[in-house]
């Protein structure tokens, strides 16, 4: 879909009435489409084609691409850094924000910056214990959890003052995230926990992989039993699995991925276990579509980015529009030359 | 201690009757903090505070107590110090991310406070940010100070 106010790469879009940023993304939730995002590894590099190479890979397939910040707590270049080189030429990033590795004063200064360069899109998470990831040395640091991140990044937004009640002159003007497991225990108070996160500022929901469809059903009639459909722009999270092997590592390994025994007997038996995973990705997108509540799909495919394309392209989502990327519209690129 | 911790969940429901009680109690009391100086008496009161909740809870004396919005579960003892719900990490056996051999403190937080009367709405509150200035001090005289300039 084009917007007619479609933007310059670069420029922010006009702020239509009842949204709370300038970007792309949150255009295409109101619209009421089904949104696919994507999530782009940061490199162990200060390369930025590094970066770009990695967007890249998602162009025509993606409506906002999650820049990491420090996932499974290994250190790669910052998600702020990363979003300020996406935004430079029109892509729309999320930017990821965990409480693990910086206080609140670092925090409210990463989104102002980040809003600054463009960035019109927050997820605040809580990140992964330092135990995880390559510095189990490291000092986690855990000033703020994701509930008061959410509340922290809404006061600066929408009362225009710092934690401390300093004013700011310029709020930034972005659409507030957060994470949900609905496949971790407690799960029976994971649906109210989105509620708390909802009440604290979360506009839309991106959530750790679905590979098990009956439990994502019973988490979203939750849901819909707080009065929550309406409020909250839901995200499923999914990916491809390799091989059972790797599927079995991910369960053991990966905290908080649930993947069920049906499912690794099914990559078990597929004579090209790559395909089938990807197979599996697609009908689950497809499924996932029909669900009541559902706005989208994140697509996590570590370290097998190459594929999504492919998987979104099987499963139909998005029944031909194609999201913006650079180059994708020569005249609105043109306009900035002239401009 | 992780064993009377776990206890101490399961037996929410006594303790916040007992806690309720008790703090009714310091309250009524507030007089005679008065009298001695709230600055005098923080020391031995943060001593036995520290002492009592640190056997029945493992507290960690953040000073800012939640206990009973939380299941008489601290959250201090997550490694993450959550204390608005658990992390995403929670194993399938309702463990730790972190300390694989530690219950979640909000999977055990969840089921006290089911047999905690308002607990579900309680653990529905957003709890504000920890203030890390009040580390190591008395969370009962804050509390009473607290209910006496708010008229309650």
């Amino acid at each position: 879909m084009i917007f007619e106010d479609e933007p310059v790469p670069g420029y922010p879009l006009p702020i239509l009435p009842g949204h709370t940023s300038p970007g792309r993304f949150e255009r295409v939730l109101r619209a009421g489409q089904f949104a696919v995002t994507a999530e782009l590894a940061p490199p162990d590099s200060a390369d930025p084609e590094d970066v770009y190479r990695r967007a890249r890979i998602f162009d025509g397939y993606v409506d906002a691409i999650n820049a990491t910040d420090g996932s499974g707590a290994n250190c790669h270049m910052s998600s702020l850094a990363v979003c300020a080189l996406l935004t430079r030429i029109g892509y729309a990033p999320v930017m990821q924000i965990s409480c693990r590795d910086k206080n609140r004063i670092a925090i409210q200064g990463d989104i102002l910056g980040g809003a600054a360069m463009g960035v019109c899109n927050l997820l605040c998470l809580t990140g992964d214990g330092v135990q995880a990831g390559d510095h189990p040395q490291a000092l986690p640091v855990f000033d703020l959890d994701s509930l008061t991140l959410l509340e922290t990044a809404r006061t600066l937004r929408d009362e225009h003052h710092f934690l401390s009640g300093r004013k700011i002159s310029f709020a930034p003007r972005v659409l507030l995230g957060a994470a949900e497991n609905p496949f971790a225990q407690p799960t029976a108070w994971r649906a109210a926990r989105l509620a708390k996160k909802v009440a604290a500022g979360a506009q839309f929901i991106q959530t750790q992989f679905c590979y098990d469809l009956p439990m994502l059903r019973s988490f979203m009639r939750q849901v819909e039993d707080l009065g929550l459909l309406d409020k909250v722009f839901i995200l499923v999270g999914v990916g491809p699995l390799r091989s059972a092997k790797a599927a079995e590592w991910i369960r053991t390994h990966v905290p908080g991925v649930h993947i069920p025994d049906a499912v690794i007997a099914r990559l078990r038996g597929a004579s090209d276990a790559a395909l089938e995973g990807r197979r599996l990705c697609s009908e689950l997108i497809e499924e996932i579509r029909g669900l009541r509540g559902v706005h989208g799909v994140h697509l996590m495919a570590y370290r097998q980015e190459e594929t999504v394309a492919e998987i979104i392209q099987r499963s139909g989502v998005l029944g031909g529009r194609v999201p913006w990327h650079p180059g994708r519209d020569p005249v609105s690129e043109s306009n900035r030359k002239v401009s | 201690m992780y064993a009377v911790r776990q206890w101490s969940v399961r037996h929410a429901r006594g303790l916040n009757v007992f806690y309720k009680t008790f703090e009714a109690a310091l309250v009524r009391l507030d007089p005679l903090f008065r009298a001695i100086g709230y600055s005098r008496l923080e020391r031995p009161v943060a001593f036995v505070e520290r002492n009592v909740k640190g056997l029945l809870f493992d507290c960690r004396m953040c000073g800012q107590c939640v206990l009973s919005s939380t299941g008489m579960s601290c959250p201090m003892n997550c490694p993450k110090n959550l204390r608005n719900g658990p992390c995403g990490g929670v194993r399938a056996n309702g463990h730790c991310e972190v300390r694989p051999e530690m219950r979640c403190v909000w999977v055990a937080a969840v089921a006290g406070s089911e047999r905690i009367p308002g607990g579900r709405a309680a653990l529905a509150q957003v709890q504000p940010a920890v203030d890390r200035r009040l580390q190591g001090q008395s969370s009962w005289l804050r509390v009473v100070r607290e209910r006496r300039s708010g008229g309650a």
